[in-house]
């Protein structure tokens, strides 16, 4: 396995890599979230209970696992940075954290949406509602930390840290639900097998969530590949590219100042 | 320092020694935050009124978050000074391991800061009308809890020591941390007032403080390495 993954820890060919993996990811985010949302939105059935404003849950569960989810991939980051010292691990915390804070942010706003009408509030101080609010401030304080050294290097061990002490707020948010009975509803998804939600409403919602997913992966590949160049902008192979582009971008626009 | 390391506990105490002894020939850095602790709490019953039942039903959050930000303010002095002069570079080039460094100069925080917090606690309760069932909540949860805040917030500083301006950014890092003990104490203090026990929330402190115990010192040790590079 140390032989097949080995390569990647050389920037340059990671960056290539998720260059080609980039047009599919952004393929299969917009084919998923086309039908998923259209599919959510306008043809699942309205829930006998809750009416239409259920179908907020098609953003709001994708987004609230993601931002659990991408906090767990920044902390296994994290950890490998500081265990086998790759620096790319450290750029891919980096590229992940905005895109977390981003995903939490979305997740409290549309509950709050969901809440307004189903509680009759916008906010309440509930187990699960106050561990994910300190999941954003988690998220802010890594970045904010990232941003305050100078070094990006140092930025990257000092954020790894952080990001790893705040790992356990991840079971707190978890299994608030269940630990604390509180007014936040259950998992409603958590078994695929048997589901505790109807058939027509769970295949619009696996496309949401695929479709989340795979928007994430491209979000964070983009920012993973600049990143890199940022971190790498004095090595050759940047320099190259950019004389490539640079190059590229005089070729097609010197026609132009010949006609005009 | 000698060159051979020496024993686990003559660390530990050399290094409580020193931090206790630059404390006390600097009394101001001990006092200010004990002062601002009382006047944070004075101004809680000129602000919202001095109606005895509205006090002591919000005597318990005043009381404890008072107490995270005098610890808050107080954290800059765990590796500031040590950092500015070098010592702390000498400290970790040393041959002892930087966990025993790291809980010696926490204890002697917790000493200077959590210790006479705690004693001046109930003066404070006695001021807000604290529920009389609640002093021993109150005393427990603060035995078992300031520990913790002085552990968590050694993780901060350590992380922001090597930054110019790392004051607003510490406040920032920490009280995201410091949240679930905020949480548990009041709720055991609430508790106690109703005359039921509290047991669980304070095990859960304890939980918390044990835990912190274990593992902030590694945290704080990796986060002094990066700091000094």
């Amino acid at each position: 396995m140390w032989k097949w993954l080995h390569p990647y820890a050389d920037p340059e060919v990671s960056y290539h890599f998720t260059g080609r993996l980039l047009p599919w990811l952004s393929g299969l985010t917009l084919i998923l979230l086309t039908i998923g949302l259209i599919w959510a939105l306008g043809f699942a059935p309205a829930d006998y209970q809750q009416g239409d404003s259920f179908r907020i849950f098609y953003i709001h569960v994708p987004a609230a696992s993601l931002s659990m989810g991408i906090y767990l991939g920044m902390a296994i980051a994290a950890f490998t940075s500081m265990v086998w010292q790759l620096k790319l691990a450290d750029a891919s915390a980096a590229a992940m954290a905005p895109v977390g804070a981003v995903f939490t942010a979305i997740a409290l706003f549309t509950g709050a949406a969901w809440g307004k009408p189903m509680w009759g509030t916008w906010w309440i101080w509930d187990a699960r509602l106050t561990s994910e609010l300190i999941l954003l401030f988690l998220y802010l304080g890594v970045i904010a930390l990232h941003n305050a050294f100078e070094d990006k290097n140092l930025a990257g061990k000092a954020a790894g840290i952080l990001t790893l002490v705040g790992v356990i707020n991840l079971p707190i948010i978890k299994y608030s639900v269940e630990w604390w009975n509180t007014l936040h509803q259950g998992a409603t998804v958590s078994n695929l097998g048997k589901p505790s939600m109807s058939i027509e409403m769970i295949w619009p919602f696996i496309f949401c969530f695929s479709g989340f997913a795979f928007l994430v992966a491209m979000v964070i590949c983009i920012r993973f590949r600049s990143e890199i160049l940022a971190r790498n902008s004095i090595r050759p192979w940047v320099r190259s590219l950019v004389i490539e582009h640079i190059s590229a971008q005089s070729s097609t626009t010197t026609p132009s100042k010949e006609n005009s | 320092m000698p060159t051979s390391p020496l024993s686990y506990r003559a660390t530990f105490g050399l290094v409580l020694k020193r931090d206790l002894t630059i404390a006390m020939r600097h009394k101001d850095d001990v006092i200010n935050p004990l002062l601002f602790f009382v006047m944070v709490i004075t101004l809680f019953p000129l602000g919202i009124g001095p109606e005895a039942q509205t006090l002591s039903r919000i005597a318990p959050g005043i009381i404890w978050v008072a107490a995270l930000l005098s610890t808050l303010l107080s954290l800059d002095r765990l590796f500031k000074a040590d950092h500015n002069d070098g010592s702390l570079e000498q400290m970790l080039l040393s041959p002892n391991p930087v966990f025993i460094l790291v809980i010696a100069k926490i204890t002697a925080h917790w000493l200077l800061t959590g210790l006479p917090l705690i004693l001046m606690a109930p003066l404070l309760a006695v001021l807000l009308h604290l529920n009389e069932h609640s002093y021993s909540a109150l005393m427990l949860t603060l035995l078992l809890g300031t520990p913790v805040l002085s552990l968590l917030g050694a993780i901060g500083v350590a992380l922001t020591v090597g930054i110019k301006k790392g004051g607003v950014l510490l406040s920032l890092l920490v009280l995201p941390l410091y949240i679930p003990v905020l949480i548990f104490a009041t709720s055991a203090i609430d508790t106690a007032a109703l005359g039921l026990p509290y047991s669980g929330q304070l095990a859960i402190i304890a939980a918390l403080f044990l835990g912190s115990l274990t593992l902030a010192p590694f945290a704080v040790a990796a986060a002094l390495k990066v700091s000094t590079n």
